[in-house]
């Protein structure tokens, strides 16, 4: 998801027995579904995970700010534009509440900034994809929000109470996000000339798979997903998290009159599920990697800001110590 | 020129310095120097889009020519718009986009106080509106004028160095025209000495706390945008904002 | 940015009578802190008032002392409202 490949460093589950009395308590806590709260003990393990996940996801937040970005400044009319304006900084507000979520743990934002920039911790990989047409505004709310938002309400159960809170406020926010994105499409493929459908048809083209691999590996690929899910941090598997997606996104794709670019795409009655192709696992880890159209530019583009930024921020801190003694001295 | 056609080119200035301005500022998206200030500069973005649809809006039901507020931005050319030469001025550095921002939030907040008490009841409305949000912006660039002015010996240079640079369009805000006299006559506009001792006054005390010399008053200032005399900088801001219903006329997204 | 300090906030909504905690912000001083706190956690005009306070000069309880701490006046149902059975007739108190 928006934290796609998150280590917990443990890659087979203790029983309760092999637990120190202080993680059994805590681990029956969670079982109990008891939030864990910022003071409580906690095991390293799990703390560090937790970290981890917050940052990555705050990070999404962030970077995922910029492909919008690109066409702000392009957006057709006085609506779209105050809508994706509204949208994108929402995204920020959302980084900002995670990172928050994040420091009750201990950690500290510039250093988890500074380790994004050095290429250690990652964003999603959906955000290194290019937004090339004004259709993209509508395909990114619709399907990358609207993985994301799959993702993030089952995360409003997640065990640390912080992080918790975060989602639930978060979710509440991001409803207008999708409808957003599909609205824009929508009133493309109705209203809109040859042109624009096939705008739309392309930038669904480009994205569909991308944003089903906002998910992650498959279960069985994700050592991980054992820990992170007895800690309640993830609380359904990448599969079950895409097939849910796939599973509500499909029939609005037949709505908007389009269609996916996966021939194997076809509902099956005896699962209940839709049944779909195979994702391209080589180029998700190329991306993750670092190897995706737009990694580099991205990160170019975050770590120029701060850089760009430490003299303003340099200035009022002297400016604030400047105040504090004017006013000792008063 | 009658009132009608004074009032509705008053209005496409009201709207067009606006717009051009929240245009600077959506270029500004993931190049602030912290992300608070991101947030910061989308509030004031989008309260100026907002504004810039009211005046437009109005202008459009004035014209009454067919033509809506949306057509009214996104398809006039540079030589059609009549945004203050201020605010087209690149983002620069941050210093830049504060001493363009302070300049033009100054001005903002004088202008919508004395619009606020307009003939013109549709007029009182947008700016008492936008008064509450502009009274916001004017405190939080003014406070950053006097972190930058008063912080570091290298903010001090880079702010002072800005505010001497962007001085030269900040005169024609204050120089009348056809326009502004016949609506000042009508009592719909202001007196734009008055605005103007206002806004020097203000700008003197915030200065001085900032520890930032005033530049002369009596400078050589630049005009022209009230003709749709531009620098060279607007035309490739409205390329870029007006890109699609150029490259598809009459599509509707 | 390692030198703005960590602030939290709390909010007062339009319905709400006391200040709510909502999250933190980074600032060099309070008056930064209370404008980035009213640009990131009013968008919504949720807030009608805005405290900021160092995060570093807040003592917490340890919520694994809960129960010294708070259980003593679980059983001061008195302190609370519905304890205090009125009949009907006396109306809304």
């Amino acid at each position: 998801m928006y934290a796609q490949l998150v280590d917990t460093g443990a890659k087979r589950l203790k029983t309760l027995e092999e637990m120190s009395p202080e993680e059994r308590a805590f681990q029956e806590k969670i079982d109990a579904d008891i939030k864990i709260e910022p003071k409580n003990w906690m095991p390293e393990g799990y703390r560090r995970t937790l970290i981890r996940q917050i940052s990555q996801h705050a990070h999404s937040e962030i970077v995922g700010m910029l492909p919008e970005k690109n066409w702000l400044t392009r957006a057709p009319n006085f609506k779209r534009k105050l809508q994706l304006l509204a949208k994108i900084q929402d995204e920020g507000g959302h980084g900002l509440y995670l990172y928050s979520a994040m420091e009750t743990l201990g950690a500290d934002r510039d250093e988890e900034v500074a380790k994004l920039h050095s290429g250690e911790v990652k964003y999603s990989s959906i955000f290194n994809y290019p937004a090339l047409s004004w259709a993209d505004m509508g395909t990114i709310g619709w399907l990358v929000d609207g993985a994301a938002i799959v993702n993030q309400v089952v995360l409003q159960r997640t065990s640390y109470g912080p992080y918790s809170r975060a989602m639930i406020r978060i979710c509440k926010e991001e409803s207008f996000h999708q409808r957003q994105g599909y609205q824009i499409l929508l009133d493309m493929m109705r209203n809109g000339n040859e042109e624009q459908k096939a705008m739309v048809q392309d930038s669904i083209n480009r994205f569909w798979w991308p944003a089903l691999m906002m998910f992650g590996p498959h279960d069985s690929d994700s050592p991980n997903t054992a820990q992170s899910m007895a800690w309640k941090i993830k609380r359904m598997t990448n599969d079950d998290l895409r097939q849910r997606f796939i599973d509500q996104t499909v029939p609005q794709l037949e709505y908007l009159g389009c269609t996916a670019p996966d021939p194997d795409l076809k509902w099956n009655e005896e699962r209940g599920h839709y049944d779909f192709g195979e994702i391209d696992w080589k180029e998700f880890y190329d991306v993750v990697k670092g190897n995706g159209p737009c990694n580099r530019d991205r990160l170019r583009t975050r770590r120029k800001a701060i850089e760009e930024g430490s003299w303003v921020r340099e200035a009022a801190s002297a400016y604030a110590a400047k105040q504090k003694q004017k006013n000792a001295a008063a | 020129m009658n009132q009608n056609q004074a009032l509705f080119e008053y209005l496409l200035r009201l709207g067009d310095s606006d717009m051009v301005l929240a245009q600077r500022l959506c270029e500004l998206v993931g190049k602030a120097p912290a992300l608070e200030e991101e947030m910061a500069i989308g509030n004031v973005a989008l309260d100026l889009i907002g504004q810039a649809r009211s005046w437009l809006e109005y202008a459009a039901e004035l014209e009454d020519a067919g033509r809506s507020a949306d057509d009214l931005a996104f398809t006039r050319d540079e030589r059609a718009y009549r945004n203050l030469l201020l605010v087209e001025q690149d983002n620069g550095n941050f210093a830049d986009t504060m001493a363009r921002q302070f300049l033009f939030d100054l001005w903002h907040y004088h202008l919508l106080s004395a619009l606020s008490q307009s003939s013109d009841e549709r007029i009182v409305a947008i700016a008492a509106k936008g008064l509450k949000e502009v009274t916001y912006h004017l405190r939080r660039s003014g406070n950053w004028i006097k972190r930058l002015g008063d912080g570091t010996e290298e903010s001090h240079a880079k702010m002072q160095e800005a505010i001497d640079e962007i001085w030269t369009y900040a005169g024609e805000m204050f120089i009348a025209d056809e326009v502004d006299s016949l609506l000042a006559d009508a009592g719909i506009a202001p007196d734009l000495n008055a605005l103007q001792q206002k806004w020097q006054s203000d700008l003197t005390t915030t200065l001085e706390e900032a520890t930032l010399a005033c530049p002369p008053m009596d400078a050589f200032m630049q005009t022209g945008s009230k003709q749709g005399m531009h620098t060279e900088q607007l035309g490739y801001l409205l390329a870029e904002m007006q890109f699609l219903p150029r490259s598809f006329p009459g599509a509707s997204w | 940015m390692s030198d703005w300090t960590l602030f939290e906030v709390f909010v007062r909504s339009k319905h709400g009578l006391n200040h709510k905690h909502v999250g933190s912000v980074h600032a060099a001083d309070p008056a930064m802190a209370l404008e980035n706190a009213r640009e990131l956690y009013t968008r919504r005009s949720e807030g009608v008032s805005i405290w900021v306070v160092p995060s570093a000069a807040i003592t917490a309880s340890s919520p694994d002392e809960k129960e010294p701490l708070f259980d003593p006046s679980d059983d001061k149902v008195y302190r609370h409202a519905t304890f205090y059975d009125l009949p009907k007739e006396v109306g809304h108190m």
